[in-house]
């Protein structure tokens, strides 16, 4: 054997624990990335044997056989075939089975023995299995599939001390690896193949007289066709709660920390460094400040939605939903990404990768921007208390809370038809995706594997702040300091740069929906992240102080704006496509610029149409 | 030949699985996957249907039901519980 670090590829059907496994392989050690060219996660990382081996780990897609029906799945076979670009094939095969569930995995392994690579069986949650009275005779079962068989509980510390010594042992004979016989099973193999697992599984394996009852007792109340929806409901409210109460003091630590580091290298740079400093705090601090601000509403809704999937109840919420989604042309599965989407678009896109139907997955990430993330929330919230009475309506509702909850509402609402015109025009031809997934049992999240799974996500939109939205607000911060005002200029800075020319420029195309220069000028900052528009705005009517000067900013505009102005700039934020890295990550997971360029423009057509209609509506019905 | 499932020449007492009602438990007898609701080709849907664990002889029992049209429904197959539409159930021939 060389130097070079043994590869190990995890392969087994969906829910088998076989994240949780390769988490507690590898720890925080592990490397998100895509597989070149498609939009799969390429989940990596390494450990050293206890007797000194280094291993990377490769984890594959889950899939119940090595047909290759989705673009997940054609990674798994390939990489196993040994027939992917760029990725070696694994020196040893780790086959992970759940233990309480033996029938799918084993036709797998049976398929993937065909397949000639060294390979192990790891039969995963065997604490469980034994707790529920399966027995399994290891060594029969062993005998019967020609096949080491090692015991795991990934989820345990030292669960996997057992499966490091047997990978020691078997790295430390030489093994070959026989000439692949693998062709495409057809329904005759598959069926072959099941009543050749069914039989190993009869001859080794004595199942318990009484099945697990409670995963059906919980079921009986959270899959009940009301009751179901309600117990929905009331998760749902929860974690809306969470992401806009509970993060909220972190988030104004998080700001108030960016605001005084950026005052702090204010008052640090010497004098006549004025271009150095304004773009250090104004460009770079508060720019990128202004997205890592998410952070805690990112890592709380990833914290819900790891936790309920670990738990069995994201299958279910799919369960619940499919019908009601369907009836707008959306997937069951496509529930949790929009969900999130009311957090940020960003998070909900990159959920999409459950969906494994790709013109499901399409229709979900065009429509996932629609949903009111938290960005708009600080647009919102100036524009109304500006411009909106706040007198109760109806005896008992608040005027301001009523239009929030309409905007909310109209971002849902087209989103759904958007989603349904999508079906119509685009896939007509094409009937729905079959919703066909295993509820699996209920199982105890465990909070390592949680921890490191919401780790990682923050890593990622860590590193995406510190790339992809760092460089974007560079550019607006250029567009806005250059060229700098001339000695002895009135007005602010920022009337004599590129933005305001661009501004300028841009007024007459706005004028028809009842935006000024200033509107336009704001929204250039805007396309960096929703909520910097605020702050532009104050910039443009040079009101110094950001956003403590909230209410001071909402005085003038009151002054300067119609009341048809500002409703339109409401209806414009419900659709713009004002936010440049969630295009960003579009183009990154739809794997081409196409599908960044349809969403850019449908929903810029889309706000242009219902601004022009609301503020022409307005006008004529005469509210200035 | 129409399209209707209910057409099809089975035995009085075998039934799809896509008709059957919740708290209903039977044998798989055999899998049907030419005329069903679903937008899969018909080797596709067995061979779909097969690698969930519908094979013949397999213990099913309609265990949930949703919330509109009764659909999709939750199916104990063996040891192991399927979500899916009752136009994929149409496919799966039980008594």
């Amino acid at each position: 054997m060389t130097t070079a670090s043994l590869r190990l590829a995890l392969v087994g059907a969906p829910n088998t624990g076989k994240t949780s496994l390769f988490n507690s392989l590898t720890g925080s050690r592990q490397k998100v990335a895509n597989y070149p060219g498609v939009t799969v996660e390429r989940k990596s990382g390494g450990f050293v044997t206890p007797e000194g081996r280094s291993v990377t780990v490769l984890d594959l897609p889950g899939t119940y056989s090595l047909r290759g029906r989705s673009p997940d799945e054609e990674i798994t076979r390939d990489i196993v075939l040994g027939r992917f670009d760029g990725e070696a094939v694994p020196d040893l095969v780790l086959c992970v089975a759940d233990a309480t569930n033996l029938r799918l995995t084993l036709r797998l392994v049976l398929e993937l023995k065909r397949v000639g690579r060294p390979m192990m069986l790891v039969l995963n949650m065997i604490d469980i299995a034994r707790r529920r009275g399966v027995t399994i005779d290891l060594e029969r079962m062993s005998q019967e599939l020609g096949l080491p068989i090692v015991t795991s509980v990934a989820v345990r510390k030292g669960g996997v001390d057992e499966l490091l010594k047997r990978t020691d042992e078997f790295l430390a004979r030489s093994h070959e690896a026989a000439a692949s016989q693998w062709t495409t099973p057809t329904i005759a193999d598959l069926k072959a193949a099941q009543r050749e697992a069914d039989r190993i599984i009869a001859a080794a394996v004595t199942l318990p007289t009484k099945p697990d009852t409670l995963t059906n007792r919980i079921d009986s109340v959270v899959l009940h066709p009301v009751g179901g929806l309600v117990i929905l409901a009331v998760i749902l409210f929860v974690m809306f709660q969470a992401v806009f109460t509970w993060a909220q003091p972190a988030m104004e630590l998080l700001s108030d920390g960016f605001s005084a580091l950026g005052q702090l290298i204010h008052d640090v740079m010497p004098e006549g460094w004025g271009l150095l400093q304004s773009f250090l705090q104004n460009g770079l601090i508060s720019g990128v400040g202004s997205v890592i601000v998410f952070l805690p509403q990112i890592i709380i809704i990833f914290l819900f939605i790891l936790l309920l999937e670990d738990f069995g109840y994201m299958a279910r919420a799919a369960f619940l939903m499919d019908r009601i989604m369907g009836g707008a042309g959306l997937h069951g599965r496509a529930f949790i990404p929009l969900l999130s989407s009311f957090a940020c678009a960003i998070p909900g896109i990159m959920a999409t990768r459950v969906i494994d139907n790709r013109r499901d997955r399409l229709t979900t990430i065009l429509i996932a921007p629609l949903m009111t993330c938290s960005a708009r929330i600080p647009v919102y919230t100036l524009i109304i208390s500006a411009f909106v009475p706040a007198t109760t309506v109806w005896g008992f509702v608040n005027l301001q809370g009523l239009v929030m909850f309409g905007l909310y509402a109209a971002g849902i609402t087209s989103a759904l038809t958007v989603s349904a015109i999508a079906k119509f025009f685009l896939w007509r031809d094409h009937a729905p995706a079959p919703f066909m997934l295993e509820l699996p049992d209920y199982k105890m999240p465990r909070l390592k594997s949680i921890a490191i799974g919401v780790f990682t996500r923050a890593k990622m939109f860590l590193y995406r702040a510190g790339t992809t939205i760092l460089s974007m607000m560079v550019l607006i911060w250029f567009l806005a300091s250059f060229p700098t005002a001339p000695a002895g200029a009135e007005g602010p800075a920022i009337n004599y740069s590129f933005a305001a020319m661009i501004g300028h420029a841009l007024e007459p195309l706005l004028r028809p929906i009842g935006f000024n220069w200033q509107i336009a000028v704001a929204l250039i900052p805007g396309m960096a992240a929703r909520e910097v528009a605020v702050a532009a705005l104050g910039t443009v009517y040079s009101i110094e102080g950001g956003k403590e000067a909230a209410d001071q900013i909402g005085q003038v505009l009151a002054q300067k704006w119609t009341l048809a102005t500002a409703l339109s700039l409401l209806v414009w934020y419900i659709f713009a496509p004002q936010c440049a890295s969630t295009l960003a990550v579009i183009r990154r997971e739809t794997g081409g610029a196409k599908w960044m360029v349809v969403t850019f423009i449908y929903m810029l057509a889309l706000a242009y149409v219902a601004s022009f209609l609301t503020f022409n509506l307005a006008q004529a019905l005469g509210l200035h | 030949m129409t399209g209707d499932p209910n057409s099809t020449q089975d035995n009085l007492q075998d039934i799809r699985l896509g008709h059957a009602d919740r708290g209903f438990v039977g044998k798989i007898i055999r899998l049907d996957a030419l005329v069903t609701g679903s937008s899969l080709s018909p080797q596709e849907l067995e061979q779909r249907l097969v690698e969930m664990g519908f094979v013949e002889g397999a213990r099913v029992e309609i265990l949930h039901e949703g919330t509109i049209r009764r659909d999709p429904i939750a199916v104990r197959v063996d040891n192991i519980t399927i979500a899916l539409r009752r136009s994929e159930a149409m496919a799966v021939i039980v008594e």
